[in-house]
């Protein structure tokens, strides 16, 4: 079936032309049915829905600039001596490799463009992944059906990491060639197969003939294929749960409310695809990245004081530096745990509970429903936290990875920072908890009070008793949906421990872990106003005329917050936050 | 701070009805036009502003060509600069040229009515679903392979087997000749000069002033079969302080008159360890901050290393050079499990 019928009206030669290759190409794929089904598909429209879209663009970007350098780099590790424009390496010994990153900045035209604009995607890459991944982090768009989407997303991550790891090592300068010995020194800390492993990825000894050839093949094959794949699942997943939206009047978990694909969307996304290529290649043409003439071949006696691995990678080597040095020997057998607590224990830990968040939270909520419409990061107060948290420890690494720079930039002892970053690191992650969600809490109160009392106006009247009262603006119909429409979320009930006979229940103690984790989640909390504490809010407001101190006030306000079930509210309870 | 209600849009109570226990949606905001929707104006400035955008976007394409040709990377960092500044700038035009000009369009001249779309549950309907499994319980049926205990055994033991044609060979390979203990040996042995790093000259006592650090390489090197490989585990950094300062050594009489060398593969994870402050003979690792003191057998003195950098056990020849007593009497570099087995 053809659902392209020639337009009615005279038409223009290209809608024509047009009109002519869409039933074409019907006529023998049957695309109309696809094309009727995804033309008018919704996307709804948020600058924070753009993150996935640059780590999309950026991909694209290193698959052009990674092909172009394909065909100049030599990936091989046999040793050269140099002759070309750059005078400062004439007659060094260097891989071929080297060699042919030094001719792919000076001789190759554009060539140095390519690398700097690889470079830079990479960066870009990364960082847009990680913040996408946080966009849906703090608005809980990981929840069901998304769960299986967020593990594409969090592999995607991983391999992200694996490619950049893997492309920053090709070309055999002396920077990346200690990353490659840090990594080798790391995989031989495993007990009992380390000095297997660090074999079998070098193929023998350190460094080897084989490393860069083999690092060649996973980088320009193996893990685009899958990022390629993984990406193609991803946008599926997306396409078939169709994509979530920010709260608001109109918007439900059973509609989705946007911009139709074609023509808005296919404009505005292909068009920033379009920005974001052109934004990295302004930054290649006027900064500077890894410019391996500098820093030299690689070679095991040499390093460089200051030197620092892109910015993903820092969280490893600031754990690396901050650990202080145990290691123990049992029988003959050595362990290393200044390395293996740092380089596996601790990123295992962290990216074990990033992967299995949304099924930790969907434990601790009991709720098997689907959610389309997102959380704003304030009615989610734990989860904010918990982010907040988990953020400030990877900072603290992150920063503790450039201790020397920080170190003579301030002018401080490295030895102090070190121990700063060492307590940091287990303070500082519990109260950035703490104070995020107190500050949830209150913007949340915040919230309550806006939608009972309304905005301030600055306007005073005066009543012919004398008194005077400010004006306050009752919020419209939408700036009150806003702050009403999500559901209260509370802690668990759980079926007794026996049932009406005495019978101790089976599933009981898997059963109370889950009430715990629950109250750990959603113990404390200020619940959204109900039309009935609104009710009596503004009765209560003009009836009571005299002017309350606003602390007390304060309190009376989220005072409701126990009363959802109730018509009236009940003023003793000062609590604005709720305790079972 | 009292407040004051214009009842227009206050929540009415119905007499007596209970109220609802959630508010409910006030649906859709109502469209409102741009003001370039009804003018036809601001619609043809709009139109020209986005064929402006392309038409920068085609002058950098054709500039990028132009400095293609034009300015060579050259032989200098200044030229390669410029080169790349051209070019770069003329890419960025072409593509930010259609970028803008396409989002323009989007935002400005194509409709901007928001509308709503169904969703239907992820999981299939009920109907489908029955249908669905009895498909699939008809296929099980069929190939009667919930009877055959057997033929089910022998097709998931050759399925799950058959990888290990390609796996175990490509296993087998990966690590060479798995020879592991090789990095527990050196080139280093008796007799052996001490040569710099890289020229390979061998180094007579006289000529090491003190205070003076020397990157040191065996004069070996360049015969072995693997020079880098064996250059990652023999490079060694030499030392001279005053005889009177040096508290400690690792063995007896391994130094030569004030004289220390020791392994500059750093005992954490393996950077080369090529910072030394004579002062206070604390040798620096630059990748993780270890500190070592030379001047009391390489001790760990602060960071994440455990161990003390080997001593390499050195004096002089009848030459007067100076040359390995022995070799290393622990593997040198980060520790691994068998490290002392
Ligand atoms: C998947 C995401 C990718 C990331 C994160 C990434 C990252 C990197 C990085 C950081 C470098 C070092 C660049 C430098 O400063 O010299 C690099 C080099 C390289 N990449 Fe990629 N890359 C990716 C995909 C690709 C693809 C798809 C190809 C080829 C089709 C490719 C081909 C290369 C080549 C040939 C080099 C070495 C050339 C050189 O360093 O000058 N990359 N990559
Ligand atoms: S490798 Fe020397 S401190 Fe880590």
């Amino acid at each position: 079936m053809s659902t392209v019928d020639s337009p009615p009206a005279p038409a223009s030669r290209t809608t024509r032309a047009a009109a002519a290759t869409a039933d074409y190409l019907d006529q023998r794929t049957g695309v109309g049915n696809a094309v009727k089904e995804f033309a008018r598909k919704i996307f709804p429209d948020h600058w924070s829905f753009l993150l996935g879209e640059i780590a999309l663009y950026s991909f694209v970007v290193l698959l052009i600039s990674g092909t172009f350098l394909t065909m100049f780099f030599v990936p091989s590790m046999t040793e050269v001596h140099y002759h070309g424009p750059w005078a400062a390496m004439d007659g060094v010994q260097m891989s071929e490799a080297f060699a042919s990153t030094l001719r792919l900045s000076f001789e190759v035209r554009g060539g140095l463009l390519m690398r700097q604009i690889h470079h830079w995607a990479a960066l870009i890459f990364m960082a847009s992944i990680v913040t996408h991944m946080m966009r849906v982090f703090f608005t809980g768009a990981f929840r069901k059906p998304r769960e299986l989407n967020w593990l594409v997303g969090f592999t995607l991550m991983i391999l992200g990491l694996l490619a950049g790891f893997s492309g920053y090592s090709l070309p055999d300068d002396v920077l990346s060639g200690n990353g490659l010995r840090i990594a080798d020194g790391v995989a031989r800390a495993i007990p009992i197969a380390g000095s297997y492993i660090s074999f079998g990825l070098f193929g023998g000894e350190f460094p080897g003939m084989e490393l860069i050839p083999r690092l060649f093949t996973v980088h320009i094959l193996l893990i685009p294929a899958l990022i390629l794949a993984l990406i193609g699942l991803h946008l599926l997943m997306v396409v078939l749960h169709k994509h979530t939206q920010y709260p608001g009047s109109g918007r439900t978990d059973k509609n989705v409310v946007g911009y139709p694909l074609f023509p808005v969307y296919v404009a505005k996304a292909g068009g920033f695809f379009f920005v974001v290529f052109a934004v990295i290649a302004l930054m290649a043409a006027t900064m500077t990245i890894n410019p391996v003439w500098n820093y030299g071949p690689f070679d095991p006696g040499v390093v460089g004081a200051g030197a620092q691995p892109d910015w993903y990678m820092l969280f490893l080597e600031g754990g690396l530096r901050l650990m202080p040095g145990w290691e123990f020997v049992i029988g003959q057998y050595t362990i290393s745990m200044n390395i293996l607590i740092p380089g596996v224990i601790i990123p295992g830990l962290l990216f074990t509970v990033l992967a299995l968040w949304p099924f930790i939270e969907a434990a601790a909520t009991g709720d098997k429903r689907e959610h389309h419409v997102l959380d704003r990061p304030r009615n989610a107060p734990f989860r904010t936290a918990f982010g907040v948290a988990y953020l400030t420890s990877f900072s603290i690494l992150v920063l503790a990875g450039s201790n020397d720079l920080i170190a003579t930039h301030f002018h401080l002892s490295i030895n102090d920072i070190t121990w700063t970053f060492r307590v940091l690191f287990f303070v500082a992650p519990p109260l950035a908890f703490w104070i995020t969600k107190r500050i949830c809490l209150s913007l949340q109160r915040k919230d309550r009070e806006l939608v009972l009392h309304g905005h301030e106006t600055g306007r005073i009247v005066r009543f012919a008793s004398g008194e005077y009262i400010e004006v306050h603006k009752p919020l419209d119909a939408h700036e009150r949906w806003l702050r009403v429409q999500h559901e209260p979320r509370r802690p668990i009930e759980i079926e007794p421990a026996e049932d009406s006979r005495g019978v101790r229940r089976k599933g009981y103690r898997l059963d109370a872990a889950k009430r715990r984790l629950s109250k750990l989640f959603y113990e404390d909390r200020v619940e959204p106003v109900t039309p009935a504490e609104l009710v009596a809010a503004q009765s209560h407001g003009s009836h009571d005329a005299l002017p309350l101190a606003p602390e007390e006030h304060r309190e009376e306000l989220t005072a409701g917050a126990s009363g959802s079930r109730h018509l009236a509210p009940e003023p003793e309870d000062t609590e604005g936050t709720q305790r079972h | 701070m009292s407040t004051h209600h214009d009842p227009s849009t206050d929540l009415t109570t119905r007499d007596g009805a209970p109220l609802p226990e959630r508010f409910e949606d006030p649906g859709l905001h109502e469209h409102r036009a741009r003001v370039g929707d009804s003018d036809p104006k601001a619609q043809k400035r709009a139109e020209r502003q986005v064929v402006v955008l392309f038409a920068i976007s085609i002058l950098g394409s054709i500039g990028a060509v132009v400095a293609y040709a034009l300015v060579p990377p050259g032989e200098t960092v200044g030229s390669m600069r410029m080169s790349n500044l051209l070019l770069g700038l003329a890419l960025f035009l072409g593509l930010a040229g259609i970028g803008l000009a396409a989002v323009h369009w989007a935002k400005a001249l194509m409709n901007d009515h928001e509308r709503a779309e169904d969703r239907h549950p992820t999981a299939t309907s009920e109907p489908v679903r029955v249908k669905a499994v009895e498909a699939l319980r008809e296929g099980v049926k069929d190939s009667s392979i919930g009877r055959r205990g057997v033929l089910k055994g022998a097709m998931v033991t050759s399925l799950a087997l058959f990888p290990l044609g390609i796996a175990v060979p490509l296993v087998g390979n990966l690590g060479g000749d798995w020879d592991v203990s090789a990095s527990k040996r050196t080139l280093w042995r008796r007799g052996v000069r001490l040569t710099i790093d890289p020229s390979g000259r061998p180094i007579k006592a006289s000529d090491v002033t003190i205070g003076s650090a020397f990157h040191v390489i065996p004069e070996n090197l360049e015969e072995a079969e693997h020079p880098l490989d064996e250059k990652a585990k023999a490079v060694v950094l030499m030392v001279r302080m005053d005889p009177r300062d040096l508290k400690s050594e690792q063995g007896e009489g391994w130094s030569y008159d004030g004289i220390v060398a020791f392994s500059k593969i750093c005992t954490h994870v393996g950077c080369p360890v090529a910072l030394y402050e004579q002062q206070t003979h604390h040798i620096l690792c630059p990748c993780h901050q270890s500190t070592f003191d030379a001047s009391d057998s390489a001790k760990v003195v602060f960071g994440p290393a455990h161990r003390p950098l080997p001593q390499l056990p050195i004096t002089v020849d009848d030459e007067g050079y100076l040359v390995a007593q022995d070799g290393f009497d622990t593997p040198i570099g980060p520790s691994f499990w068998e490290r002392l087995t």
